[in-house]
């Protein structure tokens, strides 16, 4: 089985789903013959044909709003904005009109879409190429937002965000597109949207996390003392949250911890927070704590490493937390 | 009734110096005297120099991606000078660090602002510019916003945005141009046309010929110039500079330019770009156009180069020096910016470099309690 980094398995997903299904077209700035900004696309255009691999005007609005239009009438387009930073632009038509169309003609308009975004911090870019918007999204409802950190995961989401029947956004962590290689298979398999994964089994304590910071909890777990055993659950799709999942282990642990990049206030760490609270009320042995981004503007990158949840700092939480 | 036509419209051109270095003299009149016309090239050949450094301090790490202006530098030039420094507004994207550097925004912040510090993006103190812009396309509206309040306030001047053909895709860019026209505004919509957005050449970014024709919608002046040549990038400027301040209204500039140099440091044009294009390009270069100028004058010679040369090490060297030699930022600064007055959770986030609340102790309720640093 091939090894591949979470860049060639996206793309390995996106070559697989065109040749099957020929509805499938790709959109976005760069998308062609450069093959994104990140390479993600490359070689697409080259294969299926430039007209399937669409190099867009620069006008994320627009590409949103005409992939809508391709939905609508028949078509799976799968728009790239290229950095989360630059979804502003779309947000009108991401907000109020990809995720309400369904519910507001009663399932007569529906919009099979998935909105690819390379997300996060860490990796020295430009402003504005760093953000971590997730919960935005999560907090519109209709809108199903995913975000897979390893390269299997990836490739079956990917399938499964494609096959939707509805809006999906993708969001693709930057700082994981190389840092390592896993095991692919190259046949057609999915993984369910909303499932999150149990990545380290344990019993004192759960670490809820997703995307690139799910790296950064498995550092912070492994320089925790031998005795110390954490339950580590990458969500891999924040909306919907898997709540069974993260229920069923902090039944088991009594104890929670939240990580991400986004900043605290209103973050995707206090919806869990409150889910928690409502079906782990007695199970419960300290409040949740969340390590997270500060309610601050993502700052340049020469501040950027004070500002991500590192390993120091999830490992603090987790010791904390464990003593409460 | 027959038919009638009710609009009619034309795009005009102009060139003054071109390519081999030979001025139009009767369209020189009201450019360029040969003084400016020298010191124009020495600021560009000095901020060549800038530019060649800033890509060599990203190559060997010590800065991160940074987008070279390399070829356009005469669009920056021409209307940078135009422009009225310290009266008027410059409202930049990242392609017009000369123009920038003219109106007084040090050079050492640029390269401060390309090493990741928020630091570089402080304007100083009497100078009238935004910090430049990296959302594509959106900072136009502010140039607008601006140019409304000074006539508001009864001020005196224009603004110029500076913005790429690819920006003028953005729904933004067309709100802009709306605002400005529909409340005549003093604002020079000034387009660096260097026929790429990264990848996506001019005509895969739009089906129009000229993007100067944009502004025929909104009523604008409009005008397209070699975007190469001082004399006509300076002389447009100036004209809708004039026509600003006296009440005229809005212009467009498309200045015809071309990027020598990659998208940025992160980019790899040879991916997508035919060389042979480059190289006809390099030929249409604004500085040799602008030097072969010179020498026919008489005003420039080997010798002068030579020392020039000389200067621009030093000042550039200078420049680094300035940019890596600040203090690193203080991990403080990112709250205490938030806001004229920081909430008490900032100071509290800030305080602890924490954004939970719980602690060892269950009787605790804050953190401050407990003795951390506070
Ligand atoms: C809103 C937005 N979308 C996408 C990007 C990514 N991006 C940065 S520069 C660029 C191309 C800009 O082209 P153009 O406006 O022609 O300016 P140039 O870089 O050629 O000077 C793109 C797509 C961005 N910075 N902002
Ligand atoms: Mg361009």
């Amino acid at each position: 089985m091939a090894k591949l980094t979470l860049v060639q398995a996206i793309n390995q997903a996106l070559d697989h789903e065109m040749t099957r299904d020929d509805r499938v077209i790709i959109l976005g700035e760069d998308v062609g013959k450069n093959g994104g900004v990140f390479r993600v696309t490359e070689g697409l255009a080259e294969k299926h044909g430039e007209h399937r691999v669409q190099n867009t005007p620069l006008d994320e609005s627009g590409i949103i709003g005409a992939a809508i239009g391709l939905a609508m009438a028949g078509m799976r387009p799968i728009p790239e904005i290229q950095f989360e930073g630059f979804m502003g632009p779309a947000y009108d038509q991401i907000v109020n009109h990809a995720a309400r169309y369904r519910a507001r003609s009663r399932g007569t308009v529906t919009i099979p879409m998935t909105i690819r975004v390379p997300v996060g911090g860490g990796i020295h870019a430009p402003e504005l190429h760093s953000d971590s918007p997730e919960a935005i999204y999560t907090h519109s409802p209709g809108l199903k937002v995913v975000m897979p950190c390893t390269p299997y995961d990836a490739k079956g989401l990917l399938l499964s965000a494609i096959r939707d029947p509805d809006p999906v956004i993708f969001f693709e962590p930057k700082r994981v597109y190389r840092s390592f290689r896993e095991e692919v298979p190259e046949e057609d398999y999915t993984i369910p949207i909303g499932e999150a994964k149990v990545v380290n089994d344990g019993d004192d304590l759960t670490v809820v996390t997703w995307g690139a910071s799910v790296f950064q909890c498995l550092e912070a777990i492994d320089g925790l003392p031998d005795d110390v055993s954490v339950e580590l659950i990458d969500l891999r799709t924040v909306d919907p949250i898997d709540i069974d999942c993260i229920a069923e282990s902090v039944q088991k642990t009594g104890r929670c911890v939240v990580v991400h990049e986004a900043p605290r206030t209103a973050g995707l760490g206090a919806e869990i927070s409150a889910l928690v609270q409502e079906r782990c009320f007695l199970h419960l042995e300290a409040p949740v704590q969340r390590v997270t981004g500060f309610d601050t503007i993502m700052p340049y990158y020469k501040l950027e490493l004070e500002y991500l949840p590192d390993a120091e700092r999830i490992g603090k939480g987790i010791t904390e937390c464990l003593a409460y | 009734m027959p038919r009638e036509t009710i609009y009619e419209a034309k795009i005009e051109y102009l060139q003054i110096l071109n390519e081999d270095g030979v001025l139009d003299e009767s369209e020189a009149e009201g450019s360029l005297t040969d003084e400016q016309a020298l010191e124009l090239y020495e600021q560009m050949w000095i901020y060549r120099r800038f530019d060649e450094i800033a890509f060599k301090l990203q190559r060997s790490g010590r800065m991160g991606t940074y987008p070279q202006n390399k070829g356009q530098e005469a669009n920056a030039a021409g209307s940078g000078l135009a422009m009225q420094r310290g009266v008027d507004w410059v409202v930049p994207c990242y392609r017009e660090n000369l123009a920038m550097h003219l109106h007084g925004m040090p050079y050492h912040q640029i390269l401060m602002h390309w090493m990741g510090d928020e630091r570089g993006n402080m304007i100083p103190e009497g100078v009238k510019m935004t910090p430049l812009s990296v959302p594509i396309g959106t900072h136009m509206l502010h140039a607008a916003g601006i140019g409304w309040a000074m006539k508001l306030r009864g001020e005196s001047g224009a603004v110029i945005t500076y913005f790429g053909d690819g920006a003028t895709s953005e729904g933004d860019f067309h709100g802009a141009m709306n605002f400005a026209s529909v409340l005549q505004a003093p604002v020079i919509f000034f387009c660096q046309n260097n026929q790429w957005a990264i990848s996506v050449p001019f005509e895969q970014q739009m089906h129009s010929r000229t993007v100067a024709q944009k502004a025929l919608a909104y009523d604008m002046p409009t005008i397209r110039v070699d975007g190469n040549d001082i004399f006509a990038v300076y002389k447009a400027t100036k004209e809708a500079r004039e026509r600003a301040v006296n009440g005229g209204g809005p212009s467009f500039i498309e200045g015809m330019t071309y990027r020598l140099a990659d998208h940025t440091t992160a980019d790899d044009a040879r991916r997508y770009r035919d060389p042979a294009e480059v190289e006809a390009w390099a030929e249409k270069d604004p500085l040799i156009r602008t030097r072969k100028y010179l020498a026919s004058k008489g005003l420039w010679d080997d010798e002068k180069q030579a020392l020039l040369g000389e200067r621009a090490e030093k000042i550039v060297g200078e420049i680094v020096k300035a940019a890596e030699g600040v203090e690193p930022p203080r991990t403080e600064d990112f709250f205490d910016y938030m806001f004229a007055e920081p909430t008490p959770e900032l100071v509290e986030q800030r305080d602890t470099m924490r954004t939970s609340s719980i602690g060892v102790n269950p009787g605790q309720i804050g953190l401050r309690a407990q003795g951390e640093r506070v």
